[in-house]
């Protein structure tokens, strides 16, 4: 193997690994503010995707990922609402089978909507075959919008979580709900806008990837298990964390297509997922004293 | 004769009855929906041991119904003819574990005897249970479901990447299954009512074992650690060693329904061992009430049934989805739980005493 093919496995590792990463936060958002893991996540980025790309037929580029976004939310919105809510005190048991069943209600109405078809949005800037050369590598521009728009995204959710009211009324409530109940803060409210800061962060991912990976009724579920994967690497609702775990992942994926066939890329990172559950729950930055408080 | 043995008495008769009506109003078509829905249920009464009385939830269980399928499907098909001067070849076939049967072309084709198949499938379901089961049972809530979906997803990945698995077309054209000289599990429609009574006499030996677990030391266990694990591991119970033997008991009925429907259908497909597979067993379950076998049973056999017929269309899935969210929504303790039975009890108690006093 030569310096050029290795860079080029890179290049496609980070990129994937920014895309696992976006999912795992956006697992973490819902953690941390309700301490369940929401499975429809990924249905979220396939929504995204789909929407964006039905909505590009008749308006220009950024105004239908603004809308996809936007629809996205609503609809994490209305699924907090209606399905999570008014539940009092759910077990988690409960709580998974419910975000599972959302997940599959969710496929099958895009299943329905849009059929089987793969889609995908045009490249943001250039083609296919447009590349930018950095000495031997090259790079497609839309793997740099994506980890530019992954990149601003986070800097912007680390604004939000620390400078704004509403981000620390969220962060009051994951670390503690009811202490952040008795100084005013409507914990069940921060729920609903976790549901729609990651349902809007998945749509965002969705739409920016699509010109790569393409987008399917089914797609979702993938991302979903690459993005909790993600999260338990970096340890589940440390977002910090999960960028660099997701970038571990990506690039580890990118070179197991080195050894094995490329059928079995998604069984490496899935035996990954449970060589940590086994070996290390909290996480490979997690703390491992912090996490015996928690249950796994 | 006990009490709780009066039930698989009287679904022994339910079945023999289903037969007879089947037959008699010209229907004998739905005997192989039946058929197979018998061997889903195998999977659904398995896993509902596991869910309702361990307490612990498997997104993995089409995994094992495909390890068994696939398994027994691939011993059965894969000729051996070319490896004859193979001492091992040699072998099984002096200790006549070998059957020579025709291939597609006429030819002759030598494959294991489906007995050793299916022998051989249970033991691996056996090993891989052991295996993924010890470290997987430690934990708890999402990252238990997240594993043994992770375990599910990992065999489907397999099945659908291996050339030798038959990849996405899975494997066809296997032979039936000679229990007995008379007796063959196979899809050939002479065989249709002979196969009914192979399924559900299954069942009905799997509801048997079970009921009798639960209602012995080892299900008081079970259900002690459903309730409170914490207590029952102060009370001295060996709560992972139940949780385990549990897990690979529910795997091993998942494997045996995967090995007699595929000689059943005469084929197996990657479908078998997806996620959707998976969450649908779940869905039973919970329909069923968690911890009552009847109640899984009889969810399994109403949706199965409808679903193998093709009553829900292409909103299949969505159909199971949605029963799962409203269960979940609504009766997250399931449909036909005991509080309903006995509220039905004393209603029709509340008419005729007597009757009512006597249950």
């Amino acid at each position: 193997m030569n310096i050029e093919l290795l860079s080029q496995y890179l290049v496609a590792g980070v990129t994937y690994g920014t895309i696992y990463a976006i999912v795992a936060i956006g697992f973490n958002i819902i953690y941390n503010a309700t301490g369940i893991i929401n499975f429809a996540q990924g249905e979220f980025v396939m929504l995204g995707g789909m929407i964006a790309v039905s909505l590009h037929a008749f308006l220009p580029l950024p105004a239908a990922i603004l809308a996809a976004v936007l629809t996205a939310m609503v609809i994490g919105a209305l699924i907090e609402v209606i399905f999570i809510r008014w539940l009092v005190s759910p077990s988690v048991l409960r709580m998974i089978i419910i975000t599972i069943g959302i997940s599959i209600i969710i496929r099958e109405a895009a299943l329905h909507i849009w059929g089987e078809a793969v889609r995908a949005l045009p490249y943001f800037t250039g083609s296919e075959i447009t590349v930018i050369s950095i000495g031997d590598v090259h790079i497609s521009p839309q793997v740099l919008w994506v980890t530019g728009i992954s990149a601003v995204m986070v800097a912007l959710l680390t604004f939000f979580f620390n400078y704004t009211l509403p981000g620390r009324q969220m962060r009051a409530c994951a670390a503690n709900q009811d202490a952040a109940r008795l100084c005013g803060i409507s914990a069940k409210n921060m729920v609903t806008l976790s549901f729609v800061l990651s349902a809007g962060i998945g749509a965002l991912a969705g739409c920016v990837v699509s010109p790569i990976t393409y987008v399917q009724y089914d797609s979702g579920t993938a991302l979903a298990i690459k993005g909790f994967t993600v999260a338990i690497l970096g340890g589940l609702g440390n977002s910090t964390a999960a960028i660099a775990a997701g970038l571990i992942l990506g690039i580890l994926e990118s070179f197991s297509v080195w050894v094995m066939p490329t059928a079995f890329k998604d069984v490496v990172s899935i035996s990954i997922l449970l060589l940590i559950l086994f070996v290390r729950p909290s996480g490979i930055f997690g703390s491992v004293e912090a996490s015996r408080l928690k249950e796994f | 004769m006990r009490s709780r043995h009066v039930p698989v008495l009287l679904f022994s008769a339910v079945v023999i009855a289903t037969q007879l009506l089947a037959v008699m109003l010209g229907r004998p078509q739905y005997l192989t929906q039946l058929t197979m829905t018998g061997y889903y249920s195998l999977v659904i009464i398995g896993l509902c041991m596991l869910i309702g009385y361990a307490g612990q939830i498997s997104l993995g269980h089409a995994g094992f119904f495909a390890i068994g399928g696939y398994v027994s499907a691939f011993l059965t098909t894969f000729d051996l003819m070319s490896f004859k001067g193979n001492r091992l070849v040699g072998l099984f076939s002096n200790a006549g574990l070998l059957v020579t049967v025709q291939d597609l072309y006429g030819g002759d084709a030598l494959v294991f005897h489906p007995w050793i198949a299916c022998l051989a499938a249970v033991l691996v379901t056996i090993l891989i249970a052991y295996v993924i089961g010890g470290p997987v049972l430690k934990l708890k809530g999402h990252y238990l479901a997240m594993a043994t979906l992770g375990f599910g997803t990992i065999v489907y990945k397999i099945v659908l990447g291996t050339a030798f698995l038959g990849a996405a077309d899975g494997l066809s054209d296997i032979p039936g299954f000679r229990l007995l000289p008379s007796l063959e599990v196979s899809g050939k429609a002479p065989a249709r009512i002979q196969n009914y009574y192979i399924a559900w006499g299954m069942v009905a030996l799997g509801m048997l074992l079970l009921t009798n677990l639960i209602h012995s030391r080892v299900g008081r266990a079970l259900r002690s650690i459903h309730s409170a694990e914490d207590a029952a591991n102060a009370m001295g119970v060996n709560t992972g060693k139940y949780k385990l033997h549990l897990f690979v008991l529910s795997a091993v009925f998942a494997a045996v329904g995967g090995v007699f429907l595929t000689h059943y259908n005469g084929g197996i497909g990657p479908s078998e061992a997806s996620i959707m597979k998976s969450v649908r067993y779940v869905a039973i379950v919970a329909i069923g009430g968690m911890a009552n076998l009847w109640g899984a049973l009889s969810m399994g056999i109403i949706l199965n049934f409808l679903s193998l017929r093709g009553y829900f269309g292409s909103y299949d899935d969505a159909v199971f989805g949605v029963i799962l969210i409203l269960i979940m929504l609504f009766a997250p303790e399931g449909l036909l739980r005991r509080e309903v039975f006995r509220g039905a009890k004393k209603w029709i108690s509340g008419r005729g005493k007597v009757e009512g006093q006597k249950a």
